[in-house]
């Protein structure tokens, strides 16, 4: 029981990062129509801003909050430069430009900061309380941070006249832009927001899976996972999606270890967990592509 | 574009059949490492080319064609491991098993479309080092330890090295392929696949029957890069999991891109482009250094991504595409636009740069 519920809470933990990625991807979804392939490699170039700067002798919350403003207007830059003269492109042209983000991201990482796998330190204190031994220190921090910058998210979106204007502008761009409405700039500021929701999460999970340059590879396939469980084009739906993927890869392994025990047969374990993501997004996309709360979209041909 | 002119065609056939011959004479110029080099990028060439049926003749988007690479080279090494199979009848069976596999995962890709059937790829190319390493499989995969072959053997007491040997070996597939796709597109199928590519819904209207036509594709396509994944397998003597990483797909997509989007011709350009940037990264990584004064490596694949990114603004159609438009346009003036041209649709998954495949 105790083993069940430490699963459970790491997988909530897994979910609070998934549920960020995933936000970021929606975010772009909503306002352009891309998926952003390069959002789990960003989320790492992000990450290893942070680890710079701690490097140079900045305390973590310093380097987490510059990180993240970093990432903030590198991905309003990445929006602007290159992303905004494709408005219009093919969707084989902007997949492909996404893609070469991606190995820019990874191998500008792999050759500054080099592929040794790295420590990264965890914010929170080492000593364990309350609820000991089910749920760490680190991952109740992550799953507090997670919360909080959702909130803060959920505030800007909901009650500031820019959140509103966003909202318009990826909701209808051309009603947005006759209400004057600066549509372009309000999908570069979604560009920003995305990368820095993703920077948070990469310095949340660094410390869980180690700092290198792959390592968002697998979270950005569980990010994608959860956007399409909650709806693709639905923010809430990412988060609470997030948490119940990541509470399904955790139950997933649990089982598998259970009955290797019991039957002592193997079946699927820890080293499957991309291979359950590639299963959820299949069928997800072929069986239900609107997701739990998502829209259904009727194309009019 | 215009036809390769058949005499040139026999031409570069001819030397590409005497030049390994010429090796007792020029030791340096033909040395066995250039030959196997020349070797792999026949094989990324016949890899890129399988891509291009799918994705530049169909229009559907694949970033996952190193699972079906992974898949062929498995087969292979699987089948001469275990069952003693000579390495030349692997080719077959790996094309079969990949047609196959191809044809399964069309089915669930009938119904996704651009982005989406991009994302299901992307996931399939990103899982395929574990599902390689699942512990069932260990047996005939060998787990992350990959399995050890040997490298073809020169057959007939012939007096060639096992460089040249392989040189030609790979370069009777590469050609009996590049004819083989050539003549499909050429074909009633091929246009059929083509028009797919330019208006489903049209296709589909003229009795094309689209998901068939599809299903099959994506068939020949995964069946195409297979062999090239069998071909790699005894090349280099070795598979591993973890080579075949989502890296490997990326490598296919920037062969596709760069040689040119919906052309064949191009895809062999690719391949051979994709190779050469991929084995000069030392040379590349120094020039950087020395240079351009660069603080830290260049890595192939920082090139790769600024090439993917840069040629989707200058030139869309690829490098052959786009040294093709520049030449027209140097020969025979600004092109005359047809006032009776179909328009193109706006929203097609790739950008068809040629109706015919040279």
């Amino acid at each position: 029981m105790e083993q069940f519920l430490q699963q459970l809470a790491s997988g909530l933990a897994n979910g609070a990062i998934y549920a960020c990625v995933a936000l970021a991807l929606v975010m772009i979804y909503v306002s352009t129509d891309h998926l952003n392939f390069a959002q789990g490699e960003m989320a790492m170039f992000s990450t290893y801003i942070s680890w710079q700067l701690m490097s140079w002798g900045l305390s973590f919350w310093t380097a987490f909050i510059a990180a993240v403003l970093i990432s903030f207007v590198l991905g309003v830059l990445i929006e602007r430069v290159i992303l905004r003269p494709l408005h219009n492109a093919p969707v084989l042209s902007v997949v492909v430009v996404f893609i070469g983000l991606l190995a820019i991201c990874n191998s500008m990482a792999g050759a500054i900061w080099s592929y040794l796998i790295k420590e990264y330190p965890s914010p929170f204190p080492k000593s364990s309380f309350g609820i000991a031994g089910v749920i760490g220190p680190h991952q109740l921090g992550v799953v507090l941070v997670t919360l909080i910058v959702l909130g803060l998210l959920f505030t800007f979106f909901r009650y500031t006249p820019l959140g509103l204007a966003m909202r318009a502008a990826a909701q209808n761009p051309s009603m947005a832009r006759l209400v004057g409405v600066r549509v372009d700039w309000m999908l570069a500021l979604g560009w920003g927001l995305a990368a820095a929701v993703g920077a948070v999460a990469g310095i949340m999970v660094a410390h869980i899976v180690y700092l290198d340059p792959n390592m968002m590879g697998g979270i950005l396939l569980y990010a994608f996972a959860s956007a399409l469980v909650g709806g693709i084009g639905n923010p809430g739906g990412a988060v609470i999606g997030g948490f119940i993927v990541g509470v399904l890869e955790n139950m997933v392994a649990f089982a598998g270890n259970q009955i290797e025990k019991a039957t002592g047969v193997y079946i699927i374990g820890n080293g499957e967990k991309l291979t359950v993501a590639l299963i959820i997004v299949i069928f997800v996309l072929t069986v239900k592509p609107a997701g739990l709360f998502g829209r259904v979209v009727v194309k009019r041909v | 574009m215009p036809r390769f002119p058949r005499k040139w065609l026999i031409v570069l056939i001819v030397l590409a059949v005497v030049i390994p011959l010429l090796r007792p004479v020029l030791p340096d110029t033909v040395s066995d490492y250039r030959l196997f080099l020349v070797s792999t990028m026949m094989i990324a060439a016949i890899a890129v080319l399988g891509l291009n049926l799918l994705t530049g003749f169909n229009g559907q988007i694949s970033l996952g064609h190193g699972a079906f690479y992974a898949v062929g080279a498995y087969t292979a090494a699987i089948l001469m491991d275990q069952a003693n199979m000579p390495y030349w009848a692997t080719l077959p069976a790996a094309a079969v098993v990949c047609f196959i596999v191809g044809y399964l995962f069309g089915l669930p890709a009938l119904k996704l479309e651009g982005h989406y059937l991009a994302l299901a790829t992307f996931a399939l190319a990103l899982a395929v080092p574990q599902i390689l390493k699942y512990k069932w499989l260990e047996g005939l995969t060998g787990g992350v330890q990959g399995i050890v072959l040997s490298k073809p053997e020169v057959p007939f007491g012939l007096p060639l090295t096992e460089d040249q040997w392989l040189y030609y070996y790979c370069f009777v597939v590469l050609v009996f392929l590049y004819w083989a796709a050539h003549n499909i597109l050429n074909s009633r199928s091929g246009r059929a696949m083509m028009a797919i590519r330019d208006y489903h819904i049209a296709a589909d209207t003229m009795g094309i029957d689209t998901a068939l036509y599809k299903t099959v594709t994506f068939g020949i396509s995964a069946a195409y890069t297979g062999i090239a994944g069998a071909l790699s397998a005894s090349a280099i003597a070795f598979v591993a999991p973890d080579s075949f990483n989502i890296f490997l797909s990326i490598k296919f997509l920037i062969g596709l891109v760069v040689g040119g989007i919906g052309s064949l011709t191009g895809s062999i350009v690719g391949g051979i482009f994709y190779v050469l940037v991929d084995n000069s990264a030392q040379a590349l990584s120094t020039f950087a250094k020395n240079d351009l004064g660069l603080q830290f490596d260049l890595s192939a694949y920082t090139v790769f991504g600024i090439l993917l990114i840069v040629l989707m603004f200058l030139m869309p159609t690829g490098i052959v595409g786009g040294i093709y438009a520049l030449w027209r346009s140097l020969h025979r003036g600004p092109a005359i636009v047809d006032p009776h041209a179909a328009p193109a649709p706006a929203k097609s998954a790739s950008q068809p740069a040629t109706e015919r495949s040279h």
